[in-house]
């Protein structure tokens, strides 16, 4: 929201002018908060209203202001932000001003102009003549960039609670315990999904190896096939799990069909050699070499996989970017239309992902672990979901929710 | 006795456009003009008033139109700030002549527009001013703190009563006689909770600019063609002196448009 103060002096209350510029911000779609209203005491004393306008854009607010500037209302001066230069590549001036992942604004030449993207523990740097503000990380900045400094001339605008009635995300903010029921939460979230497809939005997924190493890799691949997932983020760890599962039935060895079978370590470093050996993930699905699991599914559906490296990683398989500054890069990138995001089982991709997004996606985490839920969620506290459980059934009872709701609709068509 | 600033029409004419009532194509005839303005000078004279004329000046046609000078109270004179170029060289002519004859000239700050009597008027102790068309609402918090009285702003919203005197006038008994429909919702309720009677003007009545009046005690001095007005205000005890004014509302005035008070108040 694009917002601007403005001030109504006079005989505002007699003239009933308060009253209708009040009426005009509302009947154009805007809306007002009254900072200040001092009413006159004596008959020809004069009242005073500063009332902050806000609307959907910036040219709906300037046409706004226009009109009501013709009923008296003045636009209050507001202090421009602080540009300072880096001084060198890689580093912000002192005092840079840091954001966090909500819709923020700077003041610039006397106008609003909002920070894109929305991006917490970042600075902003401020092209004038472009007229743009940019949240930036130190590999962003060049030397001589104008980066916002202290806190002059910004406004943040925290997400509003959504209001829609069927919004799943209205009612629950909060994390449900370990001990606590989850298919009712589990059910209407599928719906929140099948809502997000029929609007089209992008749903993304980041997955943890213990997706497959319980066995749920099914389910994911059911969500996949039934085209709930755009985006995959995960380590090389899932990666690998998932082929090792797919070419030899074990995760890291283990086979998660059989309570007891242990099969050898060394199936896992196999795996990664296999697809170094196909020439990649995808070579190694033309070649019809690998040929089920999470990852093939999602070449096959055409899911845009983001796989990022760590130090503990063995290979890595092809396709895994390394470099954690590009990793951060692409993650960025591959996350800026998303709009709702399912953190499972992962902790580092989890808290990677989540320090990334817009304050306005919805977020839902669901880990063994609460503390790893809680970090997680507290990005978004308006718009997540944490659900202490074993990842598994949790992805089973969804697939089952996605996929019967799939069949039924079909059905009556 | 009332005393009232008047322009002789020496220079009047439609000679541009600057509200819907003015056509250069449908010019005022000049004889039927001066005549019409004789009347009315001979018709406040008779009515016991003194008239003082500013003298006219060549390339201002429209300064007959003296309600819009500025705004008298006391010894106190505010001279307009006129908004449309073609009209803001009248202000020193005005002002100069009201600063030679002994009055305390204070002018507005030149960035607020206001047109002087023709946007505001007295009604009991309230003064009424009129915006948009004209004056801004911005002059009128000038004025209220010049003043020290309580100002009613009130949007005008048909640009063929772009003043108030157009569709607002007065009544010495506190009652007013008014257009509704020149007025936004806001404006009427403003009036209607500040004004204890109001005596609606028929469009076709105030088509011939009856709310235009110049208003003296008992005496209301006003144009031709508002039967029903005048017989409400006869009703009420005034006498009613009806003018031809057809060659001035070709430009956009009447009888009130060619008056200015001297003061409109004593005092506030």
């Amino acid at each position: 929201m694009f917002s601007e103060t403005v001030e109504l002096r006079g005989h505002i209350i007699d003239s009933l002018i308060l009253p209708k510029v009040l009426d005009q911000i509302l009947t154009h779609g805007a809306n007002f908060k009254i900072g200040e209203i001092k009413i006159g005491k004596k008959r020809a004393d004069q009242s005073f209203a500063r009332i902050e306008v806000s609307a959907e854009t910036s040219e709906a607010l300037d046409e706004l202001v226009l009109r009501l500037r013709q009923h008296g209302a003045e636009v209050a001066k507001r202090a421009d932000a602080h540009l300072a230069k880096a001084p060198a590549d890689g580093v912000f001036p002192p005092d840079f001003y840091v954001t966090t992942n909500q819709q923020t604004f700077v003041r610039c030449d006397g106008k609003e102009i909002e920070v894109q993207p929305a991006m917490m523990d970042s600075a902003i740097a401020v092209d004038r003549k472009k007229r743009t503000a940019r949240a930036v990380k130190f590999f962003d900045v060049s030397k001589g960039d104008e980066i916002v400094v202290g806190h002059e001339g910004i406004r943040v605008v925290p997400v509003q609670r959504s209001t829609s009635g069927t919004d799943l995300f209205q009612f629950i903010n909060t994390t449900i315990d370990a001990d606590e029921p989850k298919s009712g939460i589990i059910r209407e979230l599928a719906r929140e999904l099948q809502r997000a497809r029929t609007r089209k939005s992008k749903i993304a997924m980041v997955a943890g190896p213990a997706i497959v190493r319980t066995g749920a890799g099914e389910h994911l691949v059911r969500l996949i096939e039934s085209r709930y997932v755009d985006r995959l983020f995960a380590g090389n760890s899932f990666a690998v799990y998932d082929v090792e599962r797919a070419l030899f039935g074990t995760s890291l060895g283990m086979n998660p069909d059989l309570a007891f079978a242990r099969g050898g370590h060394e199936n896992h470093l196999r795996a990664i050699n296999t697809i170094r050996e196909a020439g990649g993930i995808s070579a190694a699905v033309e070649k019809k070499i690998l040929t089920g699991g999470v990852i093939h599914a999602c070449v096959r559906h055409n899911v845009d996989i983001v796989l990022t490296g760590s130090i503990r990683d063995e290979g890595p398989i092809p396709g895994v970017t390394t470099d954690v500054v590009e990793a951060q890069r692409v993650m960025r990138e591959k996350l800026v239309d998303v709009t709702h995001v399912l953190l499972l089982a992962t902790i580092q991709h989890s808290l990677a992902v989540a320090s990334m997004l817009a304050p306005t996606v919805k977020t839902v985490c669901v880990d063994i672990d609460p503390s790893a839920v809680e970090r997680a969620v507290e990005h978004q506290p308006l718009q997540s979901i944490g659900l202490v459980t074993d990842v598994e059934p949790f992805l089973r009872e969804l697939a089952d929710c996605i996929v019967q709701a799939g069949s039924v609709s079909r059905a009556k068509k | 006795m009332r005393e009232l600033l008047l322009c002789p029409p020496d220079y009047y004419g439609i000679e541009y456009e600057i509200n819907p009532w003015m056509s250069r194509a449908r010019g005022a005839e000049t004889p039927l003009a001066q005549k019409q303005w004789t009347e009315l000078h001979a018709t406040l004279s008779d009515l016991d008033c003194k008239i003082d004329l500013v003298p006219p000046q060549p390339k201002l046609p429209d300064m007959v139109f003296t309600a819009n000078a500025g705004l008298t109270v006391g010894r106190k004179f505010i001279p307009s700030n006129f908004r449309h170029k073609e009209r803001a060289d009248e202000a020193p002519h005005f002002a100069r002549w009201m600063e030679e004859h002994g009055y305390d000239v204070s002018w507005l700050p030149n960035d607020l527009y206001f047109e002087g009597e023709g946007d505001a008027l007295f009604c009991g102790d309230l003064l009424f001013c009129g915006y948009k068309f004209r004056s801004d609402i911005q002059s009128h918090r000038a004025i209220a703190d010049m003043l020290g009285c309580l100002v009613i702003s009130v949007e005008l919203v048909d640009p063929r009563f772009y003043h108030l005197d157009t569709c607002f006038c007065p009544l010495p008994d506190g009652a007013a006689v008014w257009f509704p429909a020149a007025f936004d919702d806001y404006g009427q309720r403003a009036i209607r909770e500040h004004v204890a009677e109001l005596i609606d003007v028929l469009p076709e009545e105030a088509m011939h600019f009856s709310c235009n009046a110049v208003v003296l005690e008992h005496d209301i001095v006003l144009p031709e063609g508002a039967p029903k007005l005048v017989a409400a205000l006869h009703d009420r005890g005034y006498r009613c002196h009806e003018l031809p004014m057809s060659e001035f509302i070709k430009a956009g005035g009447a009888c009130k448009c060619l008056t200015m008070f001297m003061p409109q108040r004593a005092s506030v």
